[in-house]
């Protein structure tokens, strides 16, 4: 596994050294005052050094490193979702289970393994409870939009985000000892077919995709990132259990959920009226704005792996 | 107050504005907006809506820490100096100024205590509501101790400040915080105007306030 990993790590500073010295050369040359999409480009590279380097690190303590690190994620942007969705006084205890049990417990059963109890710990006994706990409370204004509210922000934030680390629960003959590279594989695959389309979008974007939803979104960028992406899948399938073509199709798939992630995230962020779920990373926004296509690809890739390649 | 050191900023203080500031930056994420103003040693009183205990920690997470250190929350006596303990949290860890709203001693007159305080080329954070707003109004009427301080010492400058979303932090009565991200805006200084009524100075400066808030269509 040490291999391929180097091999990837290798790749990732390849690919941000090239994105850097282009930023710079382009800044360079750029009249002056630097107009913000340059600005904001190089502020997203320097972002990415940091979180490549994060990544790399929690890497190498495998399955801590990995559940901490996707623990803190959920925190992070559970946080920002609730942030942005109408809260009353009387919900103080459900947002604080939401923070202090849910996380804490969903994760600790990615940690054993139980894949029984991880997957309707949340969709069965959280979505039956916390609305039961708000009724208890006795106050009914607006109600069904804060339970609504508070469950899809588990259910994003927490449940989907747990699927990236329960990929190292699953076992796949032939495949053991090497479930950390799935991991590898999703991220590089989804983040990069963000990036792609983001550049396919720019350099050649003209048909909007989704004008009311998303203004930045095009029909050149999706059809160039997913195709790209896909390539890209192919051209990882070393570090997977998968075949060349097999993980292509993977790859085509997570990332074409990424995109719906990236749509919706886009429309609640709409009808909220803001810009960026947050400030956490610069030049991203948020942390949900940087795991948006990640949030959505993460619980059908687990499944697609865990039913086609576990016995 | 006679037992407040003004002048030497001690290791416990320094211990515990930095702990509290980490605190409130992982609960909240907290950030500034200097929005009108921006970060300056010079001396200033700092005013703010106020809705939480936690409010002025999420303020002074927002300066410097050289700032920090000569920066005090004026806090009610009443209630931060109940016990000894209350006594001790306030004044020794927190460095809080402390007031009594109900005084009757004239070494009691909250002016002149704040003023002394700013005699010794110290900030203040001072929350002119007089209390913790716990009404649907999004900021209650104003106190008259911000006219009397700034005619005063016309040369502290007036920062308001508008603090988002603590109330929904560390609502009233609750001891435990909800992480939701929280941010402060700092605005433009506010001067009493030549000849200006204490009325109207204060409700310019309330108005001044309010129009911080970065999304007043949704505080709740």
């Amino acid at each position: 596994m040490r291999h391929e990993i180097s091999i990837l790590i290798i790749g990732l500073l390849a690919v941000l050294t090239t994105a850097s010295v282009v930023a710079a050369i382009l800044s360079a040359r750029a009249p002056k005052p630097l107009s913000s999409t340059l600005v904001n480009l190089t502020q997203r590279i320097n972002a990415w050094w940091v979180m490549v380097a994060l990544m790399t690190v929690a890497f190498f303590f495998g399955r801590y490193g990995m559940t901490i690190l996707f623990a803190l994620i959920s925190f992070a942007a559970l946080r920002e979702f609730v942030t942005l969705t109408h809260t009353r006084r009387s919900d103080h205890w459900v947002l604080l289970g939401m923070f202090g049990i849910i996380i804490p417990f969903q994760y600790w059963l990615v940690w054993t393994a139980w894949y029984g109890l991880f997957v309707i710990f949340i969709p069965v006994y959280c979505f039956l409870l916390m609305p039961a706990i708000t009724a208890l409370h006795g106050d009914t204004e607006r109600f069904l939009e804060r339970i609504a509210a508070q469950q899809w922000a588990v259910m994003i934030s927490v449940y989907c985000v747990s699927h990236v680390p329960a990929l190292l629960t699953l076992e796949v003959p032939g495949f053991e000892g090497r479930t950390l590279l799935l991991i590898a594989f999703l991220i590089i695959v989804v983040q990069g077919s963000d990036v792609l389309q983001y550049i396919f979008g720019k350099l050649f974007g003209k048909h909007r995709f989704s004008p009311n939803v998303s203004p930045s979104k095009t029909w050149e960028g999706l059809i160039g990132g997913l195709v790209s992406a896909s390539l890209l899948g192919a051209l990882l399938s070393f570090v997977t259990p998968f075949s060349p073509p097999q993980a292509a199709a993977v790859a085509f798939v997570a990332c074409s959920m990424g995109f719906l992630g990236g749509l919706v995230a886009s429309a609640i962020k709409r009808d909220q009226g803001v810009k960026d779920w947050g400030h956490l990373i610069e030049g991203h926004g948020g942390m949900m704005d940087r795991t948006d296509s990640l949030v959505f690809a993460a619980p059908v890739f687990f499944h697609i792996v865990r039913y086609f390649w576990t016995v | 107050m006679n037992r407040l050191s003004l002048t030497t900023f001690t290791l416990l203080q320094t211990v515990t504005s930095v702990g509290l500031s980490a605190l409130a930056w992982m609960v909240t994420g907290v950030r500034p907006i200097w929005s009108g103003s921006l970060p300056s040693d010079r001396q200033r009183i700092y005013f703010a809506n106020h809705t939480s205990h936690g409010d002025f920690i999420l303020l002074s997470a927002c300066l410097s820490e050289k700032e920090r250190a000569i920066t005090h929350a004026v806090a009610a006596g009443e209630y931060w100096g109940k016990s000894r303990l209350r006594r001790f949290i306030a004044e020794d860890m927190l460095s809080s100024v402390l007031i009594n709203r109900q005084w009757t001693k004239p070494e009691e007159n909250p002016i002149e205590i704040m003023l002394s305080v700013l005699d010794q080329g110290h900030s203040l954070i001072l929350f002119p509501e007089g209390t913790r707003n716990m009404t649907e109004e999004p900021l209650l009427a104003f106190r008259s101790g911000l006219y009397n301080l700034s005619m005063a010492r016309p040369e502290v400058e007036l920062i308001p400040c508008w603090i988002e979303n603590m109330s929904r932090v560390l609502p009233k009565g609750q001891f435990l915080p909800v992480p939701l991200l929280c941010r402060v805006v700092f605005g433009a200084p506010v001067a009493v105007g030549p000849g200006e009524e204490r009325r109207a100075f204060l409700e310019r400066a309330h108005a001044t306030l309010l129009a911080l808030n970065p999304r007043p269509e949704r505080d709740d």
